[in-house]
């Protein structure tokens, strides 16, 4: 029985699985992590917002993802009047398919063969999270952040992506209140397919230009 | 031909969304894109004033000098006018 393991009462090591043991969070709670309790209790006792809605809330920001995104790529991909559409105004053509984007304004970029985008915000972790979902962890990491303005083709290279110097890089940095998302290329090979079956080919990384999307 | 701009280049202590980067560097107006609150006022929760927003296009030559990884890479940023002068 794995509770017998002499080990149990000092969760070091590798467990029974063969992972290692990770530390409880017990540790106290940070300045910012109590404010935001305090904030939220007196928002509720308040009679401001409910504790449900709070939690509906959560659940509408996790339950976005880069399947959303996919969707609005693969219909751009087959349709070339939404894509004129997209690319004009990214906000309106996203609401056009049901996506709620809020108040934010949505650029897209298209990616063509003489020209590869990539999006960063230099200044935090500015994302469209309403089309893609909660942003990866390296998004907002400093090096991220920092190494996509100066040496784009560098990090690309490490996400394997390969430009040719025939290809312009170019970097968006949401610097103030426009969201990006990239129109990657539709690879060779996709020809016929149904736009479900494109929208499985699109990946997160495609949309934020640090990878290209791959034929099937 | 596209309107050249400069960011200006001040330091000024605050809430600012102009990147330390950009200071000072030319680039070109890729597209104006309207009225919005200035977070230099809004984060402070005063009333904010609606500033024009501009899409400025630089290439990685202007930023970077010499040391640019590939100089015409470009890198576009939403820079708010009260940051921009005419060159």
């Amino acid at each position: 029985m794995p509770h017998d393991h002499p080990d149990h009462f000092h969760h070091h090591g590798i467990s029974s699985s063969g992972h290692p043991y990770r530390a409880d969070n017990d540790e106290p709670l940070t300045y910012w992590q109590r404010m935001e309790i305090a904030v939220r209790e007196l928002l509720i006792e308040g009679g401001h917002v409910t504790a449900a809605e709070v939690a509906q809330q959560i659940n509408t920001m996790d339950s976005r993802s880069p399947a959303n995104g996919a969707v609005v790529v693969a219909r751009a991909w087959a349709d070339p009047e939404f894509r004129a559409r997209l690319l004009q105004d990214a906000s309106a053509a996203s609401r056009e398919m049901g996506f709620d984007i809020g108040p934010l304004k949505l650029i897209a970029v298209e990616n063509t063969a003489k020209v590869h985008n990539v999006i960063v915000c230099t200044l935090c972790s500015c994302y469209p999270r309403n089309l893609l979902g909660l942003p990866p962890d390296w998004y907002k990491s400093r090096e991220y952040r920092s190494r996509t303005v100066s040496e784009p083709r560098a990090v690309l290279r490490e996400f394997g992506v390969e430009l040719p110097d025939s290809v312009t890089v170019r970097v968006h940095d949401s610097t103030a209140d426009m969201r990006y998302i990239v129109l990657p290329l539709r690879p060779n090979g996709t020809e016929g397919m149904s736009q479900t079956a494109l929208a499985e080919l699109v990946t997160r990384d495609s949309m934020i230009g640090t990878g290209l999307v791959q034929a099937p | 031909m596209a309107e050249r701009v400069r960011v200006k280049f001040m330091m000024p202590p605050g809430h600012i969304r102009t990147p330390a980067f950009l200071r000072g560097k030319v680039g070109e107006i890729e597209r104006e894109l309207g009225q919005f609150s200035n977070p230099e006022q809004l984060a402070y929760g005063l009333a904010a004033d609606q500033r024009p927003l501009y899409r400025v296009r630089f290439t990685m030559q202007e930023i970077w000098g010499d040391a640019a990884e590939c100089p015409t890479d470009t890198l576009d940023a939403e820079i708010f006018g009260h940051w921009l002068e005419k060159v």
